[in-house]
């Protein structure tokens, strides 16, 4: 992992600023890097080199190139990136907002209410009258999912907030909660569910960019990127409410604010990521993880850089599922739970010696 | 000023406390004393905003449960009992989110003066869930100096809260802090403190409030408030009172009665 030390001692604030500002020039270079290898990588055989070549030539892209770069992997690396940093930003706003690193849209039911969503749209999308499922179209599943997540989150909103103060425990426990009962009304629609439907549910569960198109992208865009651009407002806030909601706002925080805000940043973001790409795991938990040792948890910080480093992480994972089963693709979910759950776990160990998560 | 008149409030729907009156000037440390779960650290959640009451807490003229937290903040800052870190910030860092409200600028080097105040200086870089309780609980107090650093501006006097400052420090520390409490006081701010040491209480504070069961038991200066009888009914336990030349009450708690 490019700039990302993992030194025990923690290094002093002055040099944190600095080392953070390097990281994320160093996650930019990265980024680069990535997003150019991925534009070269493919069933298809159409090679960076090959394409310069061509360009430079004055010949231009043949039309197979073209159609095979601008419909095929220019979108499919535009969602990765957005997805991907969707993913990171949405999983350090919640463990942000929630006090602890180890949260996760997954974890207080966004997830399965988005999933929730999903699974009404693919089994019963087809009761749709044909006026309504004409005007939506491809975009019923991604707008169902948006939905059940905005919904659950919603939902989780109130039955965790009294008077105005939002209890953390309740909300991680009404989530824990509301993700099950997602999860069980899930499963009586799988249960309904004919042969071609489960197959769609199968492949759209394990998280994939293959049905990537600009479509899609369009679908997710206005959600995501708003989430992407503002959340970094929430900074000092998140850095404040480190201390616990009251010495918030004895610093003067408007904490029900940042909380708000916050989760409806991760709504957005989580909701619009699973919509179009499906489950897609561990992004959300380990880049945070990865930048808070090396450059410390400062929300300023870390909430550009896991954007950065998400959107590198998905697009490198992306590439992997694309060329290990060639001309075949791996859905990318198994990609990123293959890297991420033993790097969560490894995490954990670290954690174990200081004393609780 | 701080003016508490009639103030009432519950927890879960229990009264805690009752028809409490209270006065503070700046310029003065108050301290807030009583047996545990006399309302003590109530009391103080309600004059810092975290808890809804009935009756008036005024600080500075704001309404203290009606003044949005900004303002608060600029005119006070509040030492909770205990604080558990999230995440793995150094000292510096979390002295720093003393500057959040954006009221107090850094100026010169703040954050490493209130270090120096609090005996931590050369803490800075390091993690403070690696620090032990005692020296954590210096780190915020450092944080909550930075936050009302100056202790008059001319908006007027700033107050410190500070629910049981000395209860993780060792007796060195103990006199640090009550001394950093006394010359922010001394230097024109007001000091209102929780406190479970009735000594120190006695030596550093100029009025003391002494509550039991929720209520006002008494308040006055230390040798009017901290008497056998007060203290015997407060803590249902033998004290005598001894009072040490120049210094007012002393007292030691006595464990068999008579």
């Amino acid at each position: 992992m490019v700039a990302l030390s993992l030194e025990r001692e923690a290094p002093a604030p002055r040099d944190r600023a600095a080392r953070a500002a390097l990281t994320s020039r160093a996650l930019v270079v990265l980024l680069i890097v990535v997003s150019v290898l991925s534009l070269g990588t493919g069933a298809a055989g159409l090679s960076l080199f090959g394409m310069a070549r061509d360009l430079i030539s004055g010949e231009g892209l043949s039309q197979r190139d073209q159609v095979i770069l601008m419909d095929i992997r220019l979108p499919r690396l535009a969602m990765g990136l957005l997805i991907g940093a969707a993913l990171a930003m949405s999983g350090a706003l919640m463990q942000g907002l929630f006090r602890n690193p180890l949260a996760d849209p997954g974890i207080v039911g966004v997830g399965a209410g988005a999933g929730l969503g999903a699974v009404l749209a693919i089994v019963l999308g087809g009761l749709l009258p044909v006026g309504l499922a004409a005007l939506v179209g491809t975009h019923l599943v991604p707008v169902a999912a948006f939905l059940g997540g905005w919904a659950s989150t919603l939902l989780l909103y109130r039955v965790a907030t009294k008077g105005g103060q939002t209890s953390v425990a309740t909300m991680l426990l009404a989530g824990i909660a509301l993700g099950a009962l997602a999860g069980a009304l899930t499963g009586i629609l799988v249960y309904l569910a004919d042969d071609t439907q489960l197959r769609d549910l199968t492949f759209w569960n394990m998280g994939s960019l293959a049905g990537a198109s600009w479509a899609k992208l369009g679908a997710s865009l206005p959600l995501i990127l708003p989430v992407l651009l503002l959340s970094p407002l929430l900074a000092r806030g998140l850095n404040a409410l480190a201390l616990g909601e009251a010495q918030a706002t004895h610093l003067g925080i408007h904490v029900e604010t940042v909380k708000r805000l916050a989760i409806l940043g991760v709504a957005a973001a989580a909701g619009a990521a699973v919509a179009v790409a499906g489950g897609i795991g561990f992004i959300g938990i380990v880049v945070p993880h990865l930048l808070r040792l090396a450059t410390g948890p400062d929300h300023r910080y870390l909430l550009p850089n896991a954007a950065l480093l998400g959107a590198s992480l998905l697009v490198g994972a992306d590439m992997i599922a694309r060329v290990i089963v060639s001309p075949a693709e791996l859905p990318i979910g198994i990609i990123t739970a293959t890297i991420g759950a033993p790097v969560f776990l490894w995490i954990l160990l670290k954690r174990r010696g200081l004393g609780g998560l | 000023m701080l003016e508490v008149s009639s103030l009432s409030a519950c927890l879960s729907g229990r009264p805690i406390l009752h028809g409490i009156n209270l006065t503070a000037a700046p310029g003065t440390v108050t301290a807030i004393v009583g047996p545990n779960g006399s309302g003590k650290t109530t009391l103080l959640r309600a004059l810092t905003g975290d808890l809804s009451y009935a009756g008036t807490a005024r600080l500075n003229g704001h309404e203290v449960s009606e003044t949005p937290a900004r303002r608060m903040a600029a005119i006070r800052a509040v030492l909770a009992q205990s604080t558990q870190l999230a995440f793995p910030f150094t000292v510096d860092e979390v002295v720093r989110l003393g500057l959040t409200s954006g009221v107090q600028t850094e100026g010169d080097n703040l954050p490493g003066r209130a270090l120096e105040k609090v005996g931590l200086s050369g803490y800075g870089p390091r993690d403070v869930q690696t620090l032990s309780g005692g020296e954590q609980a210096r780190v915020h107090l450092a944080r909550v100096l930075v936050q009302v650093w100056e202790p008059v501006t001319h908006q007027g006097p700033r107050w410190l809260f500070l629910d049981e400052p000395v209860a993780a420090l060792d007796i060195g520390h103990q006199l640090t802090v009550m001394t950093l409490a006394r010359a922010y006081a001394d230097a024109g701010g007001g000091v209102v403190a929780v406190m479970h040491d009735l000594n120190l209480s006695a030596m550093f504070a100029d009025h003391i409030a002494l509550l039991l069961d929720g209520r006002m038991l008494a308040q006055g200066a230390a040798d009017t408030v901290l008497t056998d009888a007060h203290l015997s009914r407060a803590y249902g336990c033998a004290v005598r009172v001894n009072a040490v030349p120049a210094r007012g009450p002393w007292l030691v708690p006595q464990a068999m009665a008579g």
